[in-house]
């Protein structure tokens, strides 16, 4: 309905801010008596820590205090959790090593914090630090899954022997050996799933205030889902009971899952605030957000798929093992698992899927959700096997994928997963349209007349998303419900704020929740506000990533707003003396469906505020709340398809043509969804070409700057060909599925299968550098 | 960055005096290499001595068979000035995939050769066209002037003030570049001068910095032809290696990016 309502091309109310500079991060918020932490880190991988020597830091010009890993144990400051219990196939829990904020005994990664300077400025600070004496006794380390399990391999976590955290499976064993014993054809598969550095344009940062006459703490931070921050803080960091702690993340530069987690820093500076009884803030620069934010993916996994003779897969298994870097962070446990093996169906009918998964520790940086958590990995895989299973039994991947693909819903996978509904020929057929499949085999022979290596590559991707069901995850393990909850105020000029539980750090929040009230109310969106990011301000809410703030947020949204309707509705009839059911709502107005008696919106609020005139028993007020939980996930899908070409002679890739046809169900602002997809796909061809977080055999990371880590700029992408082809989701009344991170977990295969198609060999690495894609040209 | 005084200088003597009056001095050109590292904490001068508004080191001259860039002369400025265009435009478009956008507005020539790091773009340029490093003491043969890995003739508080290029009959310039950085992974100058000797300079590629390809020029001697380079070997052996490219993908390179300077030269 409307120019600004749901459908429409609304631009982003937030930008103006932004694309004039007047954001407010983190750091941007000064306080008064401010002080300013620089955290002393372990250079080294693996070490015991000897002693700290702050006696000449303390000396120092400026210097307020040093706070070292010990004192934070001393005062019971909690250790970090991971929030989602996982069971080993022989029944036993997973094994956690202990992971303080600060180290007091032993270090485990490069960067890792064992104490904290405070001091006047970030500066002094910082000058502060290189003059405290840390004495470490070096141990050996390890930072690869595959070293870290050989028996001798250096061990990180006495809690944990073998470096393992757990051994873990999935789906029917027996069933799917079975299968492969009449299998007609065998397809096998080795890949990595290259580590990443989410790097977020703003970095991590702190600002901790304690009130000691209150005593209540105020925390400014970079977060994803503040609730869920205070909740953690709160019930086991021991920092303040919940009424007692506000977290407020204010505008957020980008997070892509890093800044889901609480990190030490949050943690010291809160706990630090208190000790010297004035605010302290942290920001961290680039280098550190290389060395701490949670990194992404590194998997190493094995694959076989089963096929029978009319090339209909009839099982698969899949071994992996996960890096999960030094400690297990926040949500990471649930990456590998319940975010990965549930997905390793794709979107075909495989009848038998047995899985297992390893997880590792290694002396590297944690590793935890990154977009798109464990279903990139999941999709890569299946999408290059598919690749791998065409060229090996003689088909056209196109046709293998089709041959395979689910066409009736709702579909029960081996692996959990329910798809509820879809229609994966239609994403196909539309992205082979876009792209002129039919007219590749042509264009291919006039570039190789040209000198040139010309390849196509498919990728058929389903994710699971609008995380997610709570009772579901409960049973699977997850320490939180994932429902959201939102607030719809109408003030008494008719003036509307809603309150959510989602919190926007780049998604549009402020455009597109309000399209949603304007689509139902017909007001303009510039009449609605949203509020978020403020546990004192918005009742309670679990955050924004898995793709679940319009699936599950806008939800919950519509669900208050349906409250409020019913209400305004009794109020407008009983103004305009008609029955309440004759009441519609138009153009900001409540008429008299078929009459010209109306009352506008602003005089409907001002009688529920006045309360002059209700009818009898109503309160007065016009708010309403509501809290969602899903009943399923969402499965957006779809096809992205690339052509690229490769130069023989430097084995440089160079894009021809990207399409992507997404099911994303109902879009409520499609340059927004567009603006979402071109980001993820940007991600994932990083991930395919450039992204590459490597530690050397010592844990001794090389890629800690932009000098040597290749983000994605630019040019190195290629303009996006993108199209919907829409199912309408049926678990939420909006049918919404979700956008925020199909790019990246569709996008890697597809330039990976299109670069092995050019060169004709089908083992190539991620990232696919020029210099990989040259040995692997001119290897025997 | 730790504290530092800062100097604006108006002329070279100027530059030169207040270099000799500091305890650990560094002149500033476009801050493209020396803030990084400040800010890093990797280089803690006393001063910083800035030669960014002296206007005797900015400018490009053609008189005659050769080209001068004054050292102060920003890689944009190089990129769009006419006489470079015309004289060598190898040099124009080596600018051109220089960095980015904003490394190009900011760095300079005098910078890149005094910093001489193994990947940048100009030292091969120099090299390859028998250029003459000018200081305000003396002038420096290209192939004396670069001493291997960050390290050039230069004696402490000299000041580079211009390069001269001798105008070649041809040149061109090919660049692989580094996917994080954009330095060369590896880069390839090829020039023949009007006297027709030819000579050929490769940098990101050898682990002693920018260098000559004696085998590559000799093919070219002989003929001056993408293909006359198809037989030449280059060895691996001292070559750069790391995340981003092996010694034999390097040697790759120095061969592939030969035969595309010379065709792009014509
Ligand atoms: C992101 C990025 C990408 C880059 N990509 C490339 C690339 O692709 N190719 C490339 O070649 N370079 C590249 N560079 C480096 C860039 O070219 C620098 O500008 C150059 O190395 C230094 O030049 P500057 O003018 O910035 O010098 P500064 O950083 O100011 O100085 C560098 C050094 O030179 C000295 N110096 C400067 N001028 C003089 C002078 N006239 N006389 C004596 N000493 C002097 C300084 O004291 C200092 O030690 C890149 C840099 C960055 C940050």
């Amino acid at each position: 309905m409307g120019v600004e309502g749901i459908g429409a091309r609304v631009v982003r109310k937030e930008d103006k801010r932004f694309i004039t500079g007047k954001g407010r991060y983190v750091d941007d918020i000064k306080l008064l008596g401010m002080t300013h932490a620089h955290f002393v880190r372990s250079p080294h991988a693996h070490a015991k820590v000897k002693g700290i020597d702050s006696s000449a830091a303390l000396n120092m010009p400026g210097v307020v205090a040093v706070l070292t890993g010990q004192q934070i144990v001393d005062d019971k400051v909690g250790n970090l959790i991971c929030g989602w219990a996982i069971t080993s196939k022989d029944g036993s829990p997973m094994k956690m090593g202990a992971w303080p904020a600060m180290a007091p005994e032993t270090v485990r990664f490069v960067g890792q914090a064992v104490a904290v300077v405070i001091a006047e400025s970030k500066n002094l600070a910082r000058d502060a630090a290189e003059a405290v004496v840390v004495s470490y006794e070096e141990l050996p380390a390890v930072a690869d899954v595959h070293a870290a399990i050989k028996s001798g391999a250096p061990q990180l976590h006495p809690e944990a022997p073998g470096n393992q955290v757990y051994d873990w499976v999935i789906g029917d064993e027996g069933a799917t050996d079975a299968a492969f014993a009449k299998a007609a054809n065998v397809v096998k598969l080795d890949v990595t799933n290259n580590r990443l550095a989410p790097n977020a344009m703003e970095p991590r940062a702190a600002l901790a205030d304690y009130d000691a006459a209150e005593e209540h703490f105020t925390l400014y931070t970079t977060s994803q889902n503040p609730h869920v921050a205070r909740l953690v803080l709160s019930a086991f960091y021991n920092i303040a009971p919940e009424h007692k702690l506000r977290v407020i993340a204010p505008d957020v530069g980008g997070g892509f899952g890093s800044k889901i987690f609480i990190y030490p820093e949050e943690m010291v500076a809160l706990w630090a605030s208190k000790k010297i009884g004035r605010p302290v803030k942290w920001t961290g620069d680039r280098t550190e957000a290389f060395l701490t934010d949670a990194h992404g993916r590194d998997h190493v996994t094995h694959a076989e798929m089963a096929f029978d003779a009319n090339n209909k897969i009839t099982g698969l298994k899949v071994k992996t093992y996960a890096n999960f870097g030094a400690y297990m962070s926040l949500f990471s446990s649930s990456v590998p698992t319940y975010l990965y093996a549930t997905l390793l169906s794709g979107q075909y009918n495989i009848p038998a899927i047995h899985a297992e998964v390893i997880g590792v520790y290694t002396n590297t940086t944690p590793v935890d959700a990154y977009r798109g958590a464990g279903r990139p990995e999941a999709s890569y895989l299946i999408e290059r096997l598919m690749e791998t299973a065409a060229r090996q039994l003689n088909v056209d991947p196109a046709a293998l994928r089709r041959n395979n693909f689910i066409t009736e819903f709702p579909h029960q996978t081996p692996v959990i997963m329910a798809y509820d509904v879809g229609d994966f020929n239609a994403s196909l057929d539309a992205a082979m349209k876009a792209i002129d499949y039919a007219g590749f085999a042509g264009r291919k022979a006039k570039a190789k007349a040209d000198g040139k290596l010309r390849g196509i590559g498919v990728s058929c991707y389903i994710e699971a998303c609008g995380i997610a069901p709570s009772k579901a995850v409960g049973s699977l393990g997850a320490g939180v419900g994932l429902w959201e909850s939102a607030e719809v105020r109408v003030n008494p000029v008719g003036t509307i704020e809603i309150l959510t539980g989602s919190h926007s750090h780049g998604q549009g929040h402020e455009t597109t929740f309000c399209q949603l009230v304007a689509e139902r109310l017909g007001v303009p969106i510039s009449q609605v506000s949203i509020v978020h990011g403020d546990t004192d301000k918005v009742q309670f809410g679990m955050g924004t990533y898995g793709s679940r703030s319009a699936a599950v947020g806008l939800t919950a949204i519509l669900k208050a707003m349906e409250k409020m309707e019913s209400k305004a509705k009794k109020i407008a009839a009983h103004a305009l003396e008609a029955s309440e059911a004759d009441i519609v709502i138009e153009n900001g107005e409540f008429k008299v469906t078929g009459t010209d008696k109306a009352i506008a919106l602003p005089m409907v609020a001002l009688a529920a505020y006045t309360a002059h005139n209700l009818p009898d028993g109503m309160e007065p007020g016009l708010k309403e709340s509501a809290f969602y939980d899903p009943t399923n996930f969402t499965f957006p899908a779809g096809t992205y398809i690339c052509e690229l070409e490769v130069d023989a002679g430097t084995g440089k890739t160079s894009f021809v043509n990207f399409v992507a046809a997404d099911d994303f169900g109902r879009l409520i602002n499609p340059m927004i969804v567009e603006g979402q997809v071109h980001g993820g796909l940007v991600q994932g061809i990083g991930q395919a070409l450039l992204e590459h977080a490597i530690y050397d055999d010592n844990g001794q990371p090389i890629t800690a700057s932009f000098m040597d880590y290749a983000m994605p700029r630019a040019d190195d992408v290629p303009s996006f060909n993108l199209s919907h082809t829409t199912t309408l989701c049926p678990g939420n009344p909006l049918g919404i599925k979700g956008c925020g991170e199909a790019g990246a977990i569709g996008a890697s295969a597809a330039v990976i299968n299109a670069i092995t198609d050019a060169i004709g060999k089908n083992n190539l690495e991620m990232p696919a550098t020029p210099d990989r894609v040259w040995r692997t040209i001119h290897a025997a | 960055m730790y504290q530092t005084k800062y100097h604006r200088a108006s002329s070279v003597d100027e530059a030169v005096s207040l270099f000799g009056k500091s305890s650990e001095a560094k002149f500033l050109a476009g801050g493209q290499t020396l803030l990084p590292v400040m800010k890093q904490r990797l280089a803690s001068p006393s001063d910083v001595i800035d030669l960014g508004k002296i206007k005797e080191l900015q400018g490009v001259e053609l008189s005659g068979d050769t080209l001068t860039i004054k050292a102060g002369t920003t890689y944009y400025d190089i990129m769009t000035n006419a006489d470079v265009k015309k004289a060598i435009p190898a040099i124009a478009h080596l600018t051109s995939v220089l960095g980015d956008p904003a490394v190009r507005y900011r760095g300079t020539i005098g910078g890149s050769i005094a910093n001489n790091d193994p990947a940048a773009d100009f030292p091969a340029a120099l090299l390859a066209l028998g250029a003459t490093v000018k200081t305000n003491k003396r002038s420096i043969a290209a192939e004396d002037f670069f001493q291997g890995l960050f390290s050039t003739a230069l004696e402490d508080g000299e000041i580079i003030t211009a390069v001269a290029f001798p105008v070649p009959a041809k040149a061109g310039y090919e660049k692989m570049r580094h996917p994080a950085s954009r330095f060369a992974l590896t880069g390839v100058f090829v020039a023949q001068t009007k006297s027709g000797e030819v000579r050929v300079a490769a940098t990101g590629a050898s682990q002693s910095g920018v260098m000559r390809v004696p085998a590559i020029e000799a093919a070219l001697k002989a003929n001056w032809s993408p293909s006359a380079i198809d037989s030449v070997s280059i060895s691996a052996n001292g070559l750069l290696a790391d995340i981003h490219g092996t010694a034999e993908y390097r040697a790759n390179l120095v061969k592939v990016m030969a035969q595309r300077a010379v065709a792009a030269a014509g």
